[in-house]
């Protein structure tokens, strides 16, 4: 049984002066995703039937190896914002929120970490 | 985690059907949802047929036409019967709205009446607000200043800044955008809610006020305000046809424009 008032239930622990960051960055990620993708896909698209040599010398160009970087960077960042919010929407429990957004990060930094070195290693050991 | 099905003691069963009068000629079926906490049983949806052209045009008619001659067990929340008073609130025929500002004809076929979704149930189709109105409060909705108010007169407000309080003050906080919000649904010990939110709006456009800064410190949260997932619901059901998904965003940009 709880005798809180229902003022004190809902003051909570306090604002954390936090999330203007996380919110915004999510729009900019957002926005820049947009041109980015577009960019991936024709780009992608226009190798297609390309054989290795030439897709590898292409990955190898500044600029190609630059936006491809930045697309995956982005994406992977975008993705981590927009699941922090799925994961803190649902699970409810401290500890499984705690493990379930340190599992996700894990996962996705993993991921993300090996496609831009896979990225730059086809750019630069072709 | 978040409930996506309803607790065994909180499953709806069928309940009882009241039939019309004989010789009634106008019947449309009203499906009630009923739930008495002292009887220890299951709620349940209790079918009443009312003849139309014994009753009056609104679902607030139907509701008083059932208390007063039907079924006098029914019990609601309702006072002033013209949409500025907020206590008829409800789920009619899926859409939270006011009672006494619905027409029945609005309906085509039956009409299904629910208490405001995901609330705590008082009994039948009155629910528990205690903390939808200890956030309103944590709010501070008033003025607060430091420059003492003209000695000889009212605080002064000009003609545009006033106008900044419309789709503000017409708020009579139903709560039917609030319980119509799926992250209100899951997030409400924390997120406060479109209409709270549009209402710490209100304080932080008013001209007159002097706290903005504190206002908007006290929203800065993750939770707070950022659970707004501009999902709508909020602006589609407002009954007063108010927009508090607008003044959530609003917020959001003073967020911004202040880092």
């Amino acid at each position: 049984m709880s005798l809180l008032t229902p003022f004190k239930r809902a003051s909570g622990l306090g604002t954390t002066s936090d999330g203007v960051k996380h919110w915004w960055m999510q729009r900019v990620t957002a926005v820049a995703l947009v041109p980015l993708t577009l960019w991936v896909v024709f780009a992608v698209a226009a190798h297609s039937g390309d054989d290795y040599a030439t897709v590898a010398a292409w990955f190898a160009q500044p600029f190609t190896t630059t936006m491809l970087t930045l697309f995956v960077f982005t994406t992977f960042l975008h993705a981590i914002q927009g699941l922090t919010v799925i994961i803190e929407d649902y699970i409810h429990h401290e500890g499984y929120k705690v493990i379930a957004l340190m599992g996700m990060k894990l996962v996705l930094v993993l991921l993300g970490t090996s496609s831009v070195l896979s990225i730059l290693r086809v750019a630069f050991a072709g | 985690m978040a409930e996506f099905t309803l607790p065994a003691n909180s499953v709806v069963k069928t309940g009882k059907t009241w039939p019309a009068p004989t010789g009634a000629s106008r019947v449309k079926n009203f499906r009630i949802y009923r739930y008495d906490p002292d009887s220890g049983e299951n709620p349940r949806w209790d079918t009443y047929q009312i003849d139309l052209d014994q009753c009056g045009p609104m679902v607030l008619d139907v509701l008083l036409k059932i208390k007063n001659e039907i079924d006098p067990s029914l019990t609601f929340r309702r006072s002033c019967r013209e949409g500025i008073c907020g206590s008829c609130s409800m789920n009619i025929g899926g859409t939270n709205t006011l009672a006494c500002i619905k027409a029945i004809d609005a309906f085509d076929g039956d009409v299904t009446i629910s208490p405001l979704p995901h609330m705590e149930v008082v009994k039948d189709l009155v629910p528990d607000l205690t903390h939808f109105y200890a956030q309103y409060a944590s709010i501070k909705p008033w003025i607060q200043t430091q420059t003492p108010a003209p000695p000889d007169r009212e605080r002064l407000q000009s003609p545009e800044d006033r106008k900044k309080l419309d789709g503000h003050y017409e708020c009579i906080l139903c709560a039917c955008c609030s319980t119509s919000c799926p992250s209100y649904w899951w997030n409400s010990d924390r997120y406060l809610g479109p209409a709270v939110l549009l209402q710490a709006n209100r304080w932080v456009v008013d001209s007159r006020d002097e706290a903005t800064g504190e206002r908007l410190d006290n929203l800065e949260d993750p939770f707070r305000l950022y659970r707004c997932h501009t999902i709508m619901n909020c602006t589609n059901t407002c009954p007063k046809g108010l927009n508090p998904a607008k003044a959530i965003a609003e917020l959001k940009k003073k967020m911004i424009e202040r880092r």
